[in-house]
């Protein structure tokens, strides 16, 4: 129906034809591939590849001075960090004055402060389970303190651990003459 | 004797195939890229494991590095809607132009009366580094919180949508700084950020 008659049934071709010389109908390609693979290169380098990440970071809404005062929690669920200089972060559970564990110093990272909020973590929810108490509700709460030593990078670290580790709960405080003192004597302020 | 004849071979190779590739592949990233975008204030952010992909549109953007703080929102309307409100505010009037070659600028940094200045410099020039010394933040001038919470008033009125923030810090910023942007963020609550980052594994 749709196809072109190709001329089989027409009878005989024409004799006296004048046939031109076929040429080779090919293109020499290698310039143009050559030009094309030289844009791609320079689009390659010139664009930004992907876009940056980010992390969400959310805040508290700012206290007033009506609010009713929050929940105290129990010391042996709360793990305070606090991000001095150098690096380096101290950390305690419980009140500084009365601490349930530590204080101690440690570093950012898989060896540092990884291990130590992943068995933190453990045993806030072993315990938890033990009493039977709901897991989401009652997990750890992690306090972070940076302090004016500490730089934007070491913030982003320490949230990202929170990620890493899973922390539903945690918050970022201001830091207390207290705390500063624990760098001081830890030589990390 | 007979001639062992060797068959000729072409040494061509038909190139079509690679040619056709070569631009499907050029015509992708013609129309994937965006350019880079020189940026007034050069940042290195630090590196995260989490992967949130921050919004395309209707973004405010918190550069800060060494003591300075740059801003930059997305969409050219609310750029010029926020630099005449800006305007209005700080006594400060700004024609026609201005404000269509505001909508231009991505980031800036410098206090509202030298922002004239700054629109009227060429391109290259407002690039340099030490050119614009960053918006003033601090207790009696704070001119940022005042950007901030004006485009965020455009946006809702332009867009009818809050205004997103990215806070894009330098890896080396001292933690005050990001403090002080974060204590304006929270004033206005505005308690829901992104913090731009890199991408790492978790092992570090």
């Amino acid at each position: 129906m749709a196809e072109l008659n190709t001329g089989d049934g027409g009878g005989k071709k024409g004799g006296g034809k004048v046939r031109s010389k076929k040429s080779n109908p090919g293109v020499d390609l290698t310039a143009m591939v050559d030009l094309a693979f030289l844009l791609i290169t320079f689009f390659i380098l010139t664009t930004t590849l992907s876009k940056p990440q980010s992390m969400n970071l959310a805040l508290p809404d700012e206290p007033k001075a009506d609010d009713p005062l929050p929940p105290e929690t129990p010391a042996w669920r709360t793990l305070t960090i606090v991000l001095g200089s150098g690096d380096k972060v101290a950390w305690y559970s419980g009140g500084l004055d009365n601490p349930v564990d530590g204080p101690a110093v440690s570093t950012y990272g898989k060896s540092g402060i990884r291990d130590l909020i992943i068995n933190k973590k453990k045993g806030v929810d072993d315990r938890n389970k033990q009493q039977g108490a709901d897991l989401e509700k009652s997990g750890i709460t992690v306090i972070l303190k940076p302090s004016e030593k500490s730089n934007y990078k070491n913030f982003v670290d320490i949230l990202d651990e929170m990620a890493i580790t899973g922390i539903k709960k945690y918050a970022t405080v201001d830091i207390t003459p207290a705390d500063i003192k624990l760098l001081e004597t830890n030589k990390i302020y | 004797m007979a001639k062992l004849k060797m068959s000729k071979k072409s040494t061509k190779v038909d190139m079509t195939a690679m040619c056709d590739m070569a631009f499907l592949l050029l015509s992708f990233f013609i129309m994937t890229a965006t350019a880079k975008v020189p940026e007034a204030l050069p940042v290195e952010t630090p590196a995260s494991t989490v992967q949130t992909k921050l919004p395309d549109e209707n973004l405010g953007t918190l550069s800060i590095a060494e003591g300075k703080v740059f801003y930059g929102v997305t969409g050219r309307d609310i750029r010029s809607e926020t630099l005449k409100r800006m305007g209005d505010k700080y006594k400060v009037p700004f024609s026609e132009a201005d404000l269509t070659k505001f909508a231009l600028i991505d980031g800036f940094g410098v206090d509202i009366r030298q922002m004239k200045q700054l629109i009227d410099m060429k391109n290259e020039d407002r690039m340099k580094e030490g050119t614009q010394p960053g918006i003033p933040y601090d207790s009696i001038n704070n001119q940022l919180a005042d950007w901030i919470q004006i485009s965020r008033n455009v946006t809702k009125d332009l867009h009818t949508k809050d205004l997103d923030i990215a806070i894009k810090g330098d890896a080396k910023e001292e933690y005050p700084t990001v403090k002080k942007v974060l204590d304006i963020l929270q004033k206005q609550s505005k308690n829901n950020f992104f913090l731009v980052t890199g991408l790492r594994s978790e092992d570090f």
